[in-house]
């Protein structure tokens, strides 16, 4: 188990070098720089402002200059917040989207899992239809479309909370977000509670524990509800990378200072050290729950053991 | 047995209110974006202005309605020539920590943002001070800066040449004093909340990045007894629907914008909160004079520019306010009166007709029709109107294929000339007429169409030579007028302001440059 999870560990410094290569590259390629915009700079300026973030060197050079700095934990400035550099940035922002996204995840499998199991095992009844139902409209509706909705009608017309703003994680803050953020995972959990249960209650081993006379709860939470879990357990791994690295949409929505909003404003500001430091520590976290992720695996599936 | 019970509404009532224990004195600002800095040599957004001239007073200022006013300077003097300033500071003038301002935080201001280690982008606005360029580019000594302190309190500053809007632009941020004993002590730390002292109405208590920023009144301004607000805060928001909502809800009192789409619901239920003003600010397409273009043709532009029909673009597809525009320099700007495109009074048919015939001059027609490569940047207002030119000069035989794509992007591409006609935008950096005819002139970057007219050249030079107001402003019309009788660009429509302001707040004053100090503002009683 700790060999394995060393190794994966080792594996997964390839794999980051390759993703910030390839970003790094792929962002210099792209037309328009950080200083391009609607009124052009008189040429001296501009010079003097890509002499002072070292733009005026080769690519190449940039490159090394940044995988050197990387190496020593420095993410560099950010052009656009000039009083901040990226690693303050990242560092602001991350508590904020994490502790949204890990109320969000929470709340998603605290209803979703339930949702799904009672749908398994009520199939084809109107629960079940209900239930079913309710989640492909949560699926299918965009978040973009539920947050200003939610806003407007528990903030504007019922004025229960606040439309938005952070206000330091204050909990009124935080509800509107929350629901809105959980609403599609719940969804999502739902249906795959639902037709993994199905498919692990068809299975030899639950009739073996049924023809043996256990009751029908044992049967369900000892024997089906472990490897049911397993699809949502690898969904898990990139949902919750996803959410607690914050949600452009959410974060924009409500006025939250997260780090999901940067993804986007980095990249369309061309603030190059801003748009890196937000993919290392993306492509870092993604790597690092899906190794969680596997070692969640064989707690749950006897079958599963990494000992190679 | 009688439970106690607490419900859901009761609960959020008691946390939202102790949440926000806001006096009737604190003023809620949405403001459009999170601000770079506070450092006002490292910004250049009209948001980061809202906060920075709270916090900061040049040698003048701006009143409620924008006009100039007295400032730290209480009076000046100017020479003959119209290139020596010589001005007076009040002797009551402090920073927020009690030291006097004193011309010195003028000059090491000055020295500052021209200083290429500060990398100030804004920093060409004082190109009229003498020698700023020069500094800028490295080839002269900061000392030598047209920037001298007589006194403590007696400051003169020389410029390269007369420049008549000079004193406009001291109400600029780019001309704020400094605090040099803050900023030497701290450097670039300087303008964070636990160090930053400044001279303004109000000082900086707290940032809160991409939250809000507190400030509260600064008891050593001269004017501290004037300004009503106790507080100010402000809140970045680039989302205008959240804006709208959040004040629609009574969390804040001022949105600096709201979103267009709402405008005509805005007026029905809050007539009183919509402010919607004339702004400075242009919206046009270049015209690609360049070989090889088809609108290098003189008569392809005009017969472009008749078959726009303007007021439908203004009424029927944005229809938040904004004039159609027949002149490339925005009416009301300052001291200047200019012409309007010549065919500003024929009906619709007849602009068509003349279109038409000089299409067919220009050897275009339904045989030969003319493919044309159209550039905006992505908005939906944006899409809208490209699609609206394009359906607008089909019946000239134009086939307009149209490309969009993101603002760096977009300029970059147009910066290359790569179209044939493009989306573009000019905002004023000063009030002054000459800021949006320089655009206009050959080799200038923002030049996008590479307009190139020799007369235009001259006159501009000579209006820049030239102290007499009226004399300069009639060589500026006359360019214009040259401008406008070659189409050098295709004028749409000039930008309006447009805000949320609260019923209850008294004090606010719209004007062209969208420039409101929270010192004027006051809640009504």
């Amino acid at each position: 188990m700790l060999r394995y999870t060393l190794k994966r560990l080792l594996q997964a410094i390839p794999t980051l070098l390759i993703v910030i290569t390839l970003s790094f590259f792929l962002m210099h390629l792209a037309p328009g720089g950080p200083f391009d915009g609607e009124r052009q700079l008189p040429p001296e300026i501009e010079a003097n402002l890509m002499a002072n973030y070292h733009l005026d060197e080769p690519v190449w050079k940039q490159y090394l200059n940044y995988m050197g700095n990387l190496l020593q934990g420095d993410l560099g400035p950010s052009f656009k917040y000039k009083d901040f550099s990226v690693t303050e940035l990242v560092a602001q922002g991350f508590p904020v989207s994490l502790e949204l996204g890990i109320w969000a995840v929470g709340l998603a499998l605290l209803i979703g899992l339930p949702l799904g199991v009672i749908a398994a095992l009520r199939r084809n009844s109107t629960i079940d239809y209900l239930v079913m139902g309710t989640a492909l409209a949560g699926v299918a509706i965009p978040n973009f479309v539920i947050a200003p909705l939610l806003a407007l009608v528990f903030g504007v017309f019922l004025g229960w909370l606040p439309v938005g703003g952070w206000n330091e994680g204050a909990w009124p803050n935080l509800v509107l977000p929350v629901v809105a953020l959980s609403i599609q995972q719940i969804a999502y959990i739902a249906r795959m509670m639902r037709a993994s249960m199905i498919e692990v209650l068809g299975s030899h081993f639950i009739r073996t524990a049924r023809a043996k006379g256990l009751a029908e709860t044992e049967v369900i939470w000892r024997h089906a509800m472990r490897p049911a879990m397993l699809p949502v357990v690898s969904y898990l791994g990139p949902a919750i990378a996803g959410i607690i690295t914050g949600s452009v949409v959410i974060e924009q929505i409500f006025g939250i200072p997260g780090i999901g909003r940067y993804f986007v404003q980095a990249a369309l500001n061309r603030d190059y050290t801003l748009v890196m430091g937000t993919v290392v520590f993306y492509g870092a976290l993604i790597v690092l729950l899906n190794l969680l992720v596997d070692l969640l695996y064989s707690a749950l599936d006897p079958q599963i053991r990494y000992d190679d | 047995m009688h439970k106690p019970r607490i419900t859901i509404s009761t609960l959020l009532l008691a946390t939202g209110l102790a949440a926000s224990p806001l006096q009737a004195d604190t003023l809620r600002l949405a403001i459009m974006g999170e601000p770079a800095s506070l450092d006002p040599h490292k910004i250049s957004g009209t948001w980061e202005n809202d906060v920075v001239g709270d916090l900061f007073e040049g040698l003048v200022t701006e009143a409620a309605d924008g006009e100039r006013i007295p400032g730290v300077a209480t009076s000046w003097d100017v020479t003959e020539d119209g290139k020596t300033y010589t001005f007076e500071l009040r002797e009551d003038a402090r920073w927020s920590d009690g030291t006097p301002v004193t011309a010195e935080d003028f000059v090491f201001a000055f020295r500052r943002i021209l200083d290429p280690a500060t990398a100030a982008s804004y920093a060409y606005l004082l190109y009229p001070v003498k020698n700023a360029e020069a500094v800028y580019g490295g080839d002269a000594d900061p000392s030598t800066l047209g920037i001298e302190a007589l006194d403590a309190k007696t400051l003169e500053i020389t410029l390269e040449r007369s420049t008549p809007y000079f004193l406009d632009q001291l109400a600029h941020y780019t001309a704020y004093p400094l605090p040099k004993h803050v900023v030497e002590k701290y450097g670039d730390d300087w303008s964070k909340p636990d160090h930053m002292v400044s001279n303004g109405a109000f000082a900086l208590d707290d940032w809160q990045s991409q939250t809000r920023i507190e400030v509260s009144r600064n008891a050593y301004f001269h004017d501290a007894d004037e300004v009503a607000l106790d507080e100010v805060v402000y809140f970045p928001i680039e989302e205008r629907n959240t804006a709208l909502n959040r004040f629609r809800a009574g969390e804040i009192d001022i949105a600096r914008e709201f979103p267009t789409q709402q405008f005509d619901w805005l007026k029905e239920n809050l007539p009183k909160a919509v402010q919607v003003a004339p702004y400075l600010g242009i919206y046009y397409y270049a015209l690609n004079t360049r070989d090889g273009h088809a609108t290098s043709d003189p008569r392809v532009r005009k017969a472009l520019s008749l078959a726009v029909r303007r007021e439908v673009i203004t009424n029927k597809i944005l229809g938040t306010g904004e004039e159609p525009a027949y002149s490339f320099v925005p009416p009301n700007v300052n001291h200047y009166d200019g012409p309007e495109l010549d065919f500003a009074d024929l009906s619709q048919q007849e602009r068509l007709t003349r279109a038409r015939e000089l299409m067919q001059e220009a050897g275009y027609g339904p045989d030969n029709p003319l493919a044309l490569r159209l550039r905006y940047n992505t908005s939906e207002d944006h899409r809208k109107v490209a699609i609206a030119l394009a359906a607008m000069w089909k019946p000239l035989g134009v086939e307009v294929e149209l490309y969009n794509a993101e603002v760096a992007v977009h300029y970059a591409d147009i910066r290359q000339g790569d179209f044939d006609v493009a989306r573009a935008g000019w905002i004023g950096d000063y009030n002054d007429a000459q800021n949006f005819l320089s655009l206009l002139e050959s080799d200038v970057a923002n030049n996008y169409g590479a307009y190139e007219n020799a007369d235009f050249d001259a006159l501009m030079n000579e209006a820049a030579r030239t102290q007499d107001m009226d004399a300069r402003t009639d060589l500026m019309a006359k360019a214009e007028e040259l401008a406008l009788e070659d189409n050098a660009t295709l004028p749409l429509y000039y930008y309006v302001s447009r805000n949320l302001v609260s019923p209850e707040l008294n004090g606010w004053e719209t004007n062209i440059e969208d420039i409101h100090r929270s010192r004027w503002i006051s809640f009504e009683d």
